[in-house]
This record gives C-alpha cells, structure tokens and sequence, in this order.
C-alpha cells in the first residue's frame, strides 16, 4: 500500500460517446468529468457537491472501477483503478441513493448473504456481520421480509448494509439521502460520522449543503465536469464573503420581475425557488450595498411573504461558486 | 472450496428470485404442457403409443432450453434492469463466478418445466413414468441441467454484445429444438442439420435423457453434453472478462 492517501486522483477526464439513428447516425460526446484532481486522505470524510449533471457520479465511477477514464489515471488504497481493479473492488464498498439495486424477491437477509458470498466475506464471519449490520442500519427484525415490501428508506439502509459488509477500508456514498425522509436521512448521517470516526475513508456526493456541512471535513464544488472550489467548509463558506443575501417569499412572480431583480444595482445573482405555491426569491448581493428596498420596490403588487436579509451560508456560497462556473 | 460456495450460494439465490416470479412460473408450466399436449396427439395419431413418455420427456426438455436461452441470453439485461448488474460487478470476483450462478439458475429453473410435463403426463393421460435407467435419468436430468448453464453462460456473454438479441433468441428456439432432436429424432432430419446437432449440448443432454427413458448407452451422451459445455464455459469466461471491460469503456453497465 504505502500510500499516505485513500484516494487519488489525477486529471482524471470521461467522455461519454453516443450514437442514434440508423440510416444516418449521428455520434454525440458528452465530456462529463473534465480533468478532476484530488486526493482524500485516509479516514477522511470528503464531500463532493454540485448540481445534477455536474459530474458527481461519473467521478465516483470512475474511482470505483465501474467506468474506465479516458484519460488521467486515480488510485484509491494505493491500487490503480484501471489495472488493479481487483485489488480495488476488495477495498471499496459503494451506496448509491434509490430504491433499485437490490433482489425484490429475496429477503434482506438472503439479499446479504449472498452479497457477503460474493464480496469474500469468510463464512465463519458473515452470521455475525449480517446481524451486526442489521442491527446499525435498524433492519433487525424485518431481515425475513422480501425486499420488495419495504419502504424507500428501508432499502436505502439495507443498500447501506450491503456496502458495508466486508468492512471496506473506503466506502463511495453516491447521494444515500435521496427520497429518504428527515428522521432516516439523520440517522444516515449519523452512521456515516460514525463510519468516519472509527477510520473509514468516506466520499460523498449529496445535493444536501446541510448534509455535507455538518458531515464533511473537506468539500470538492464540481461544476461543469471541474472542480471550482476545494476547501473545508469554514474556508468554502468564505467565498460568498462580501455578500448579503436578501430571501423573499412570494407568490405568482413573473419572470420579468426576477429579470428586473438581476439589473438593480449591486445584485450579484438570483434564484427562484419553487416550493407548491410559493416561490423563494433569494437575492446576493454585495455586502456594502442595501438591496431590500429596491428588491421590494420590483416586487411592488404581488403577494409576499417573509422577507429576510442575512449573513451568507455555504449554501449560498455554494450558489456563488456553481453560478460563476 | 471457496469457488464452489459461491457458485451454490449465488445459485441459489438465483433460483429463489427467479421461482418467485409468478408470470415466469406460469410461463415455465404452462408452455411445455401445451406443447406436450400438441406432442402426445401426434405421437398417437403416429401410432406411437410406445413414445408417449419420451414425449413428455421431450417437451421438457424443450422447457428447459428455452428457460436458459431467454433466461441466459438476456441475464446480463435483466440484473441491468433490476440496477444490480453493478453491484455484483464490483465484487472482487472474476465475472465468471459471478453470472455462472445465473445462467445455472435458469437451467434449474427449467427443471419446473420437465416436473410439469411429466406430471401432466401421469395424471391427465395416464403415461406410466417406466424408465429403462431411472437413476441415469436423474443424473442424466443434473447433467443436462448444469451443462446448459454453461452454455447459457457464452450466450449471456454473446448476446450482450449485440445489439438485437432478443430477436436473436427467439429465431433460436425453435431450431435448436428440431436440430437437437428433442421430440423429433434428428435421423430425419436433411443431413446438413448433422454437423450442427453434433456441437450443441442441447442435443447430447437431450440424446442422453431419451435413452435412459427408453434404453440406450446413456453415459456416452453424458460424457459429450459435459465435454463441449466445458469447452462453451471456457469461451464464455473469456468473452465475460471481454465484455467486462467493454462495458465499463463504454459506459453500459447501469443503463436500464
């Protein structure tokens, strides 16, 4: 091994190639991971964060030996993700979020033993691993029942349960907390903090700010196929430093008033989010420049609700970066 | 000894997310006992009272191949489908032992089919189950059973690089029942149909099942069922670890 990290990449590209048509085909390429280097030190919680299609989970396929790069090279436990997949795969373990990936018609305990089976788990050992895992992720009691009865989040701690059997040294957690309600996707973070602390490497995309601030030790920003911004999540936090952030809630806002919000003065970027009826305006601005009139002068006629000005978030730093990808 | 626990443990697995399924099931049962059907009326008006059980043995046998050919063929498609394909390939095994458990599990499956006809056969028409060699026929049926796993194993490798196999697998089933003389025997048959019957496994397992129903070397058969599944795992292996590596070069492994 004598690497110092868990995992290492280096300019690490994929092209995505594709064909359509018959007659007269035609070829498209998609570059989704654009020269991607890090590295995660060993019992490191690392956070990789950006927006759909950004290329999170091209990243971690790539480290976790399902997709070969097209160029650049990575290596986690010291081990060449190309050439020494083997010696990889019996290192690694991955979670991906979804309720796919499991045998329906099998029990949890079946769907374990027999991943247990197939990831080298010594027989003597895999009784009580499976009881031990079922019993973190909750799931004692219900291991009898075929899988296709459980909810959502039950299958999420059983993919977890799986991902952990052979007590993989690093473990690839590719948005676990997808569709997971608030009281599971707590308990999640809590295991996955607990996994960090008694020395699992842990890399982890999510869409979730909160999840990644409270979890991560360091956070990659992807965007774009690149990385825009690496640091801990105090340093991230410091990119959105010189901003205000003015939030209001409103209902029914055309797109011209949201266009009139981008040209007032001293307003750096907006979002419009849609939550049922309501949307939220949230508007950054520079620090020394007060917004809030303006922005309600633009918003005059239409229904409001809360208006709130605050200091930035990483959120909203988030949001600063990925914008000015 | 390692090797084998994983092929058991993963076979039976397999089996047990495959026998759960009550629209195969009913596929596997129902199919070979219209087609045992269809195969006893001929028989009779051929006036063949005699063969009656090697018709239901034979239509069987018919369940069993098409069991493997969708089952196999289409293994690698159906754990993409299911979004486990990925899981299993990350296993630090080498991809043989890992889709081999599959494609054994459909033969075993295929097993619900023979069951089917000869029970069909014993009660509805009254066909005494009179086996020349009935403990040649239950390892002559094991046999059969595993060698077309192995062979299930190169067409799951082969059929996932093209590009139509479902098409594919269902021009196969019926010609390779006729040419490996399931029902009819292949002596009838225009002789170029010879060289191809001779390499199909299908035709060995079948020929072996025949004669330990109605008297014949049995073991021969056997031995040439398992020689040339041998020979089909092999180059199933090698196109696996081909197809392996193909998949994660051009991204195809999770697509649904």
């Amino acid at each position: 091994m004598g690497s110092d990290y868990a995992i290492e990449a280096e300019d690490l590209r994929r092209t995505y190639k594709a064909r359509t048509g018959w007659l007269k085909p035609k070829r498209t390429e998609v570059e989704a991971v654009r020269g991607v280097t890090f590295t995660v030190g060993r019992g490191e919680l690392f956070g990789l964060l950006g927006p759909n299609g950004a290329g999170k989970t091209t990243t971690i396929k790539l480290l976790n030996t399902l997709l070969i790069p097209t160029s650049g090279s990575a290596r986690v436990c010291g081990f060449d993700v190309e050439s020494q997949t083997r010696e990889v795969r019996r290192r690694i373990g991955y979670v991906f979020g979804g309720d796919r990936g499991l045998y329906d018609r099998l029990s949890a305990l079946d769907n374990l033993r027999y991943f247990a089976e197939l990831y080298g788990v010594a027989p003597r050992d895999q009784k009580r691993r499976i009881a031990e895992l079922l019993d973190l992720v909750g799931l004692a009691g219900r291991e009898g029942e075929r899988v296709e009865g459980y909810s959502r989040g039950m299958r999420q701690r059983l993919h977890i349960a799986r991902g952990l059997l052979h007590s993989p040294d690093v473990l690839f957690l590719d948005e676990p907390s997808i569709g997971v309600d608030p009281v599971a996707a707590r308990e999640l973070r809590r295991t996955v903090a607990d996994l960090a602390a008694t020395g699992t490497t842990v890399l982890l995309t999510t869409h979730y700010m909160a999840e990644a601030d409270e979890l991560c030790d360091r956070i990659a920003v992807i965007a774009d196929g690149r990385i825009q911004a690496l640091g801990t999540p105090a340093e991230l936090r410091h990119r959105a430093d010189g901003r205000r952030v003015v939030e209001v809630e409103a209902y029914g806002v055309p797109e011209s008033a949201v266009d009139a919000l981008r040209g007032l003065p001293g307003v750096r970027e907006t979002a419009v989010e849609a939550r049922g009826a309501l949307q939220l305006l949230t508007v950054h601005s520079d620090a020394h420049v007060d917004v809030q009139g303006d922005v309600l002068r633009e918003l005059a006629g239409i229904r409001l609700g809360r208006v709130d000005s605050r200091e930035p978030t990483l959120e909203d730093a988030y949001v600063a970066i990925v914008s000015a990808a | 000894m390692s090797l084998l626990r994983v092929l058991a443990v993963g076979t039976l697995m397999h089996v047990k997310q495959l026998s759960r399924s009550p629209f195969e099931m009913a596929i596997a049962l129902v199919v070979p006992i219209v087609q045992a059907t269809l195969a006893v009326y001929l028989f009779r008006s051929g006036g063949e009272q005699h063969r009656l059980l090697e018709a239901a043995v034979g239509a069987g046998v018919m369940g069993i191949w098409s069991s493997v050919l969708f089952g196999s063929g289409g293994a690698i498609q159906s754990q993409r489908w299911l979004g486990t394909l990925e899981m299993i390939m990350l296993a630090p095994r080498r991809p043989v032992l890992v889709i081999l458990p599959i494609t054994i599990a459909t033969g075993l499956t295929g097993i619900y089919a023979l069951l089917a006809t000869l029970i069909w056969g014993r009660f509805l028409y009254g066909i005494r189950l009179d086996f020349a060699h009935p403990v040649a026929f239950v390892v002559a049926a094991v046999v059969c059973v595993v060698a077309l796993g192995m062979f299930g194993l190169l067409l799951a490798a082969t059929f996932v690089l093209m590009r139509n196999a479902n098409a594919l697998a269902n021009t196969l089933e019926y010609p390779v029942w006729l040419v490996s003389g399931m029902l009819v025997p292949i002596t009838v048959l225009p002789s170029w149909t010879g060289p191809i019957a001779a390499v199909l496994p299908t035709t060995w397992g079948a020929r072996a099942l025949r004669e330990a129903t109605s008297g014949g070397p049995v073991w021969p058969s056997v031995g040439v069922c398992l020689g040339i599944s041998v020979l089909c795992l092999a180059l199933g292996g090698l196109a696996l670890t081909y197809v392996e590596r193909r998949a994660r070069a051009a991204a195809t492994l999770a697509l649904a």
